[in-house]
Parts: C-alpha cells; sequence; structure tokens
C-alpha cells in the first residue's frame, strides 16, 4: 500500500483497507455495478460513434430545419467545395493556423528557454505567461478587439502621444485581419507551448547540458542543436495540439472579428455555424462539419501512428 | 540549468531580463488595460481611448455590470448569468468526473477485451470537434425537452466531459499496480467496493487536475452555451458576446471591461490557486 502511495505520489493519500468492511457498498450486488460500470462506458462510447455518425448521415440530406432522411449523396460536399465562403475559409484557416502554430510554437519555445536561465522570480513569470490558458476565447476576443481597434485602442492611443501618422488599422483592413486573430491566438495559447517545453527541457538529464557545455558551444546554438531535438516528442505534440486548436478554433474569431471585415476572417468553423443555426441548413451543415473532422483527421491519425510506433519501441522520452 | 558561465555576462544577463519583462508585459496589458477601464468613466474612455489611467476610481461600472446593465434587452446585470454558469459548471465537473473515474477504473484495471478499443473511442471525442455534435444535440435535447435549459447544458458537458475525464483517470490508474486488485478480489471484494475504498483513496490527485480542467473548460464553453441557450438562460460567456454585441447604444466600455472581469474571474482564481494542477492538466495529456 505504501508503495502504491510513493509511485501514485499521492501525499494526502489514506491508507485503503483491503479487506473490506461490510456495509452498504456488498449489499449492492455486484452484478448490478459492472453493469452500470459498462452502461456508462457504453454510453461514453455511442455518444462519440452514434453523434458522429447520425451528422453523416444528416449530411447526405436535405434537411433543413429539421432532419429529414432524403438522401442527396454528396450534393453538399460538391456545393461547399465549389462555394467562395468555403474557400475562403480555408484560405483564412491556412494563413491563421500557420501564423498561430508557428508564433505559439517559437514564442513558447523562447519563453521556455529564457526561463531556463535559472533566473529570479520563475514562478512569478510563469504564472503570467500561463494565465491567458485559464480565460476564456470570448474574453480573449473581447478585450483584444478593443486593444485593435483603431479608433479605441493602440493606434489612437499612439496618435495621442504625439505620432500622428501612426497607422494600426489591421482589424478592420481586410488582408491584415487575420492577422489580429493570430495575434490574439498567440497570446491565449503561447504559455501552454512554453510549460511543455520547460517541462521537456526541465525532464532532460543535466549530464546533457554539461556536456554541451564542455563542448563550449553558445547557448544558443546548444539549445538549436542539442536541447530542442531532444525534445522533439514534445515538440511534435505541442505542434500537433495547437494545429488541432487552429482548426476548432471558433469563439475567437466570432468575439474578435465577428469573421469579418466581409469574410476576411472567417473560418471553417463560422461557416458550418452560420449555414447549421443561421440559414437553417442542417445537411450542407453537417457536411461542412463532416470535412472539418476530415481535416482533423488528416492530422490527428498520423500523429497516433506516429505515437503508437514511438511506444511499441519503449518510448524515449517523454 | 545552464552553466553560469555562458550566460555569465552582466550584459547577457540584462537583455535576459529585458526581454523576459517586456513579454510579461505583453501577456499583462490587457488584463491591466481592462482593469484600469472598469474604474473609468464611459466618457473618459471614448474622449482617449482605452489605454489610460483612470482619473479616479469610480465603482458604478462595477455596479452596473453586476446587477443592472442591459444585456439584450434583459437589465439585470452579468450576475443572473453568473448563476447560470455556476448551476452548469458545478454539477456538470463533478459528474462528469465521478463517471470518467469509473470508466477509467473499468478500462484500466478491469482489462477484458476490447478495452484498448472503448479507451481509443472515448480519447477520440476528446478531439471531435463540437460542430460534428451540434445538431444531434439539438435533436436530442428538443426530444427531451431540455431546449434552452439548464439542465440541457449540464448534460452536454456532463456526457461531453466524459471523453476528457476518463482520458484522465484511465491514464492515472495504469499505473495501479493490478496486484492491489487481484488481492482485494481475492479478499471478495467486488467492483464497487474496489472502486470505493481501494482506488478512490489513491485518486485525490487525479481528481483534483480533472475537476480544475472540467471546471475551467465548462466555465469558459462558448459554442454549446450560445446554440442551446437564449435570453435569461445563458452561461456568462453568451451573456457575455450578446453584450459586446449591442450595437444599439454606444460601446459602454467601462461597464463592459467590469463585466468581462467578473466573468472571467472563477477561472483565473482557480488558476492562481491551483496552478500547479491546472499544469499538470495542460501536460497530462501531451507529455504522456
Amino acid at each position: 500500500m505504501t508503495q502504491t502511495a510513493t509511485t501514485m505520489q499521492a501525499g494526502q493519500t489514506r491508507p485503503a483497507r483491503t479487506a473490506p468492511r461490510r456495509s452498504w457498498l456488498s449489499d449492492i450486488p455486484d452484478l448490478l455495478t459492472r453493469i452500470v460500470a459498462g452502461l456508462i462506458a457504453a454510453a461514453a462510447v455511442s455518444y462519440v460513434v452514434g453523434f458522429t455518425l447520425w451528422t453523416v448521415v444528416i449530411s447526405f440530406t436535405d434537411s433543413t430545419l429539421l432532419p429529414e432522411y432524403s438522401f442527396v449523396g454528396f450534393k453538399h460536399y460538391f456545393t461547399l467545395l465549389r462555394s467562395r465562403v468555403w474557400q475562403v475559409a480555408y484560405f483564412n484557416l491556412t494563413i491563421y493556423g500557420l501564423g498561430f502554430i508557428l508564433g505559439a510554437t517559437g514564442l513558447g519555445l523562447l519563453l521556455a528557454i529564457l526561463i531556463d536561465q535559472k533566473i529570479r522570480a520563475e514562478n512569478l513569470l510563469r504564472t503570467i505567461y500561463l494565465y491567458p490558458m485559464a480565460l476564456s476565447f470570448v474574453v480573449t476576443g473581447t478585450v483584444w478587439a478593443w486593444l485593435l481597434n483603431p479608433t479605441i485602442g493602440v493606434e489612437h492611443f499612439v496618435r495621442s502621444l504625439g505620432w500622428a501618422q501612426f497607422n494600426f488599422g489591421w482589424l478592420v483592413d481586410r488582408d491584415m485581419a487575420i492577422y489580429c486573430v493570430v495575434i490574439a491566438a498567440i497570446w491565449q495559447a503561447s504559455g501552454f507551448a512554453m510549460a511543455l517545453f520547460l517541462a521537456g527541457l526541465r525532464s532532460l538529464d543535466a549530464d546533457l547540458y554539461k556536456a554541451a557545455a564542455i563542448d563550449g558551444a553558445s547557448p544558443a546554438r546548444m539549445y538549436l542543436r542539442i536541447m530542442v531535438p531532444a525534445i522533439w516528442p514534445i515538440v511534435v505534440s505541442v505542434l500537433v495540439i495547437l494545429l488541432q486548436t487552429a482548426i476548432k478554433t471558433y469563439d475567437l474569431v466570432r468575439a474578435l472579428t465577428a469573421g469579418g471585415p466581409g469574410i476576411a476572417t472567417t473560418l471553417p468553423t463560422n461557416v458550418v455555424y452560420d449555414y447549421m443555426f443561421q440559414r437553417g441548413l442542417m445537411g450542407a451543415g453537417s457536411a461542412a462539419a463532416v470535412m472539418l473532422l476530415l481535416s482533423l483527421l488528416i492530422v490527428l491519425l498520423p500523429y497516433a501512428l506516429f505515437q503508437r510506433l514511438r511506444r511499441g519501441k519503449g518510448g524515449g522520452h517523454g | 540549468m545552464v552553466e553560469a558561465r555562458s550566460l555569465s555576462a552582466r550584459g547577457g544577463r540584462i537583455l535576459l531580463y529585458a526581454i523576459l519583462i517586456a513579454f510579461a508585459a505583453f501577456y499583462l496589458t490587457p488584463l491591466i488595460v481592462v482593469i484600469l477601464n472598469s474604474f473609468r468613466s464611459f466618457q473618459e474612455i471614448t474622449q482617449t481611448s482605452v489605454l489610460g489611467f483612470p482619473k479616479e476610481f469610480r465603482l458604478d461600472n462595477w455596479v452596473q455590470a453586476w446587477g443592472s446593465y442591459c444585456i439584450a434587452g434583459i437589465c439585470s446585470g452579468i450576475s443572473p448569468y453568473m448563476w447560470n454558469s455556476l448551476l452548469i459548471a458545478v454539477p456538470a465537473t463533478l459528474i462528469s468526473t465521478l463517471l470518467g473515474a469509473m470508466n477509467g477504473y473499468l478500462l484500466s484495471l478491469w482489462r477484458f477485451r476490447g478495452a484498448g478499443l472503448i479507451f481509443g473511442i472515448i480519447t477520440f471525442g476528446v478531439f471531435l470537434p463540437a460542430q460534428m455534435k451540434l445538431v444531434p444535440w439539438a435533436i436530442t435535447l428538443r426530444d427531451l425537452g431540455l431546449s434552452n435549459t439548464l439542465a440541457g447544458l449540464v448534460l452536454i458537458h456532463v456526457v461531453q466531459g466524459m471523453s476528457f475525464t476518463t482520458l484522465f483517470c484511465r491514464n492515472y490508474y495504469v499505473n495501479v499496480p493490478q496486484d492491489l486488485i487481484k488481492a482485494a478480489k481475492v479478499d471478495g471484494a467486488g467492483f464497487l467496493q474496489i472502486f470505493w475504498r481501494i482506488i478512490l483513496p489513491l485518486s485525490p490527485p487525479i481528481l483534483i487536475v480533472t475537476v480544475i480542467w472540467q471546471f475551467t473548460g465548462i466555465w469558459n464553453e462558448f459554442l454549446y452555451g450560445i446554440t442551446f441557450s437564449e435570453g435569461s438562460a445563458r452561461p456568462v460567456t453568451a451573456a457575455l458576446m450578446a453584450l459586446s454585441a449591442n450595437i444599439a447604444q454606444a460601446r459602454e466600455y467601462g461597464i463592459e471591461s467590469a463585466s468581462v472581469l467578473i466573468a472571467a474571474l472563477p477561472t483565473l482564481l482557480v488558476y492562481l490557486f491551483g496552478g500547479k494542477y491546472f499544469v499538470r492538466g495542460l501536460t497530462a495529456g501531451a507529455v504522456k
């Protein structure tokens, strides 16, 4: 028992009794509890499988406000693929995804490396860098919408300081608005990348640092050549998690730009919602949702395979 | 962990701290802006910008935000929506955590054929986009008569949350020695007794992580909230959106700032006081 407690790192673990007392617990038939537990697991499974299949089925129908099961094949898929809003949404997602993932990963890595330099006030800084993760995207989007709004935010502020020509109107600029979403998303998620990278760096063997230092490599080179490759499984995890976050991003856009100006920051998730609940096109919306899922699977399946292979080899680090 | 020598140059240290502090400012600016604005008057903000120091610290933004400001035609401030979110998040967190612990226990310690597959499918639910579930939920809630009710959102978050909680708990229970279970079975303990007397007492570390993570996630959730509630049944995230989408009148940035802070406060407090567990939750999925 004590052994278990230490392996589970449970400081506050009370010793459990292996020989159960007679109590109300033993009055419940064992078979019944097993059946209930099985049903709970079955419910969780059928939720995932059932709801997915349900949406897939509806995506092949002409359902509008109510589900109706008259099949139209791939009609909605073809219509969507040809529609401008869907193409623009995927184009936006590409720009946003690249900017957000590279930005958050790069910034997270930089901060993790800087924090790894035996600095003072490490806990305070980590707390500051990570706190946006505790916020809702609605809060993040709302506040950044003010800061980036040219008439009330940073542009107006800098101009009032005397730099009258200062321009920062990305939020209302069709070509640049998507980068506002990128900035807010990086602000929110880079601390997460930092936390994971730091955990990775801290798990590295101290000898690796010593060997690298003896080698006489400059700190920057040392990190890029030795430490980062040593934590590459974490780097992959962070990239994948951020990528799936990017694909699923919805609230942030809605709070920050509402998809605009025009459809300049509309993402596929916004299109899905628009079809399903604004235009009442359940079938078309479901088809869009299924395509969203397929995009996600393109990312997740190779990752799952990679994890499995790595674990099969006895898992390296992490 | 770097040898002190390599970065000991004084200039290097100063640069290091300058960068660290600059980024701290980047992360803190939005929070500070909102805090300061919550004390500034309407005229003060609209005549200048959202960046500015209050001339005097006024509390009326807070009073109005909490109790009387009109959100989508309902003039009761943000407080009723805070209660809604609390009434959704607390039961949904507790129930989904308990069910996740049961699932985790079943799938890790009662290894049976297909347990791995079942776990894989449930875990997949973590990644499944919410958009794939909106239409089925809309139909299900309507058939159950739970559209536009708090109970409907609790149900969604319990079922939805089970994927996360099962993932967390199962990965934790996998490290419990199988012998412990075998010994208890020899002693005649049943399924529920082993869970109650052996597994649950071992679980506080993972249950704290799960509860913190679930509460934060459910409190901050927006899409289900906005889709399946309207009017006074909205959770606070949906109410915030309605508040800032209010185009009929001039933007009351001061009141909005106070509302944003009130809405963000519960999860910020959870983060400040449970930060260690919060980070553990973040890393649990990825580093494992």
